[in-house]
């Protein structure tokens, strides 16, 4: 309530004094050139929360699917398109250098994008080029320039407050909601042109795994397995489940070493981090590591033959018994 | 023939249950067992196997932090590094010590060696910040190969699989460059005690951040390190039929 009162106190007096910078929020856009991702929506949310002028910025070999769901979402001030081949790949090498120009021009107070995979290879580097600490993986914003974010594994919360004059942050996607895409009705502009074709790197090609189910970071549901499953041909129990609850699939480390699932089907702290309402775990023993991934589900079922699995200590109903028994049995009575 | 550089780090054993002091400064550190970041150990290991296929010519590792950083320093030359270089950094210049210094220092060893390549972890699982790869290459203008899980060597170019949300991407990438290692780039090797009897000859060299021109001044500042929301404890049902109704009482099918 208190936070809530202040900020609106700073909002006003923004319009009044000369002496409080009026923030100004760059977010990047995360999009494949066809749909704009929705951790994007989440990030915008997060801009909200900061206050003051909103510009998003899109980049990418084919912008027009992304900015045209943006124009219409709510609240965004400005939205700049960088058609460019040069963006082939989302390098951040090619994107660094736009994103220092479009800040020469409009001088944001923060620069700020979602915390996937291109988020994080992206900000930090624009983070170097403009001498700035950057902020990893916000779950939590205070003020302006003071952020929440967890430490080892999910393990601790830490309130930091950014000296530097621009904030470059990375934003949680589970931590915000999505911010509608609608409501809204603006024009988009051009971002500055130059040339940003780099020569250091080449994109070559993306193999990306194909699946009909929800995806892992924004699903309602998720079904993971663990080592327990004991191979991949086994996971076909979890995807009758998932398919059952619209749920998707995810993996602890083990099940994705042990070659059952791919990679990116990884939840914990250094594969997605996931919030659904619902989390179910089955063969999961539910290693630090692994938490450190899903612990902010709204719900946690473990379904595992050890009763002193670690998994039970987050789990809201545990099931002690044989996956293999209980699996099938629950996918029927659903 | 290129020379590497692979940046370790110290950090809490990835085993270890972690306690925040209760003046909410930090975690405490003090009598708790320390280890190699396990990123950092996939790091070496790589750079490693690139001196055993005869594409490095010399592995040099370094760390940043107290004079226990060389225990860290001391296990990278076990697995195979050359020789080490230890930024002492240490008290409350160590505590508020951020990528940005790191990646500034690392940046500076690279010119000062003459690196073709380095390569760091792709995050310390303790401050779990995943910046320095990006911002040393970003300070260097070198191209960067972030989360890779597999690099092939080309004449002054490398092949990298990176691993991305929807799956892998392969890119190339021009030397010199800065990679950072994701989990499945290879498996690392244990130091063998022969290995960590020579490894106590290998050289280490001290620097300080001043001796480098690096500025450690806190970018950040810490206000607290707290717990995070203890989950309610739940409940064991008995049978499926038990978690079913629990599901639909609430709500969730």
């Amino acid at each position: 309530m208190f936070v809530a009162c202040a900020k609106t106190l700073r909002t006003h007096s923004t319009k009044f004094s000369a002496f409080i910078r009026l923030e100004s929020t760059l977010v990047i856009a995360e999009h494949n050139n066809e749909i704009l991702a929705p951790i994007t929506q989440v990030t915008l949310s997060a801009a909200k929360k900061i206050g003051g002028d909103i510009t998003v910025l899109v980049a990418g070999t084919k912008c027009k699917p992304a900015a045209e769901a943006l124009c219409k979402a709510n609240g965004i001030n400005k939205v700049l398109i960088a058609e460019n081949d040069a963006f082939k790949g989302f390098t951040p090498e090619s994107l660094t250098p736009l994103i220092i120009e479009t800040h020469k021009q409009f001088n944001f107070s923060h620069i700020i994008a979602g915390a996937s995979a291109f988020g994080k290879a992206l900000l930090p580097r624009v983070a170097a080029k403009l001498d700035v600490s950057p902020v990893s993986d916000i779950i939590n914003i205070k003020s302006s320039d003071t952020f929440v974010r967890t430490i080892y594994a999910g393990n601790a919360l830490q309130t930091i407050k950014v000296k530097d004059g621009i904030k470059v942050i990375t934003v949680r996607g589970t931590a915000f909601e999505q911010l509608p895409l609608d409501g809204g009705n603006i024009s988009t502009e051009l971002a500055p042109a130059g040339d940003y074709k780099s020569n250091l790197v080449e994109f070559v090609k993306q193999e990306l795994s194909k699946s009909d189910r929800p995806e892992l970071t924004s699903a309602k549901v998720v079904v993971s397995g663990g080592r327990g499953l004991k191979s991949g041909e086994n996971f076909k129990l979890l995807y009758a489940l998932a398919d059952k609850l619209n749920a998707a699939v995810g993996a602890s480390r083990a099940a994705v070493d042990a070659g059952f699932v791919p990679n990116d089907l990884q939840v914990g702290q250094t594969g997605k981090i996931v919030a659904p309402d619902l989390y179910i775990a089955v063969g999961i023993s539910g290693a630090i590591q692994h938490l450190a991934g899903m612990k902010d589900s709204k719900t946690i079922v473990a379904i595992n033959k050890d009763p002193e699995a670690p998994i039970f200590q987050v789990a809201d109903y545990g099931l002690v018994a044989d996956l293999f028994k209980v699996v099938p049995e629950l996918t029927e009575k659903l | 023939m290129a020379r590497v550089l692979v940046g370790v780090k110290r950090v809490i054993d990835y085993a270890v249950k972690i306690r925040v002091k209760p003046d909410k400064t930090g975690v405490v550190t003090d009598g708790v067992k320390h280890s190699m970041n396990p990123f950092d150990e996939i790091a070496i290991e790589e750079a490693v196997r690139m001196k055993e296929k005869k594409l490095a010519q010399e592995v040099i590792a370094i760390s940043c932090g107290p004079a226990q950083a060389q225990e860290t320093l001391r296990t990278a030359l076990a697995m195979g590094a050359d020789r080490g270089i230890h930024v002492e950094i240490s008290g409350s210049e160590y505590e508020t010590l951020q990528p940005i210094h790191v990646s500034k220092i690392l940046a500076k060893l690279a010119k000062d060696e003459k690196a073709d390549l380095i390569i760091v972890g792709k995050q310390a699982i303790d401050d779990d910040c995943n910046q320095t790869a990006q911002m040393t290459a970003g300070l260097l203008d070198w191209p960067a190969g972030t989360f890779c899980s597999k690099i092939e060597h080309g004449q002054g170019e490398l092949m990298i699989t990176r691993e991305i949300d929807g799956g892998l991407e392969v890119i190339k990438v021009k030397t010199p460059a800065v990679l950072s290692a994701d989990l499945r780039l290879n498996e690392p090797r244990y130091a063998t005690l022969p290995n960590i009897m020579k490894a106590k000859k290998k050289p280490i060299k001290k620097l300080t951040p001043k001796e480098l021109n690096v500025d450690t001044t806190p970018r950040i500042e810490i206000i607290s390190v707290e717990d995070p929301p203890v989950r309610q404890a739940g409940s064991i049902v008995p049978d499926v039929d038990t978690l079913v109704e629990k599901l639909k009482a609430s709500g969730h099918v």
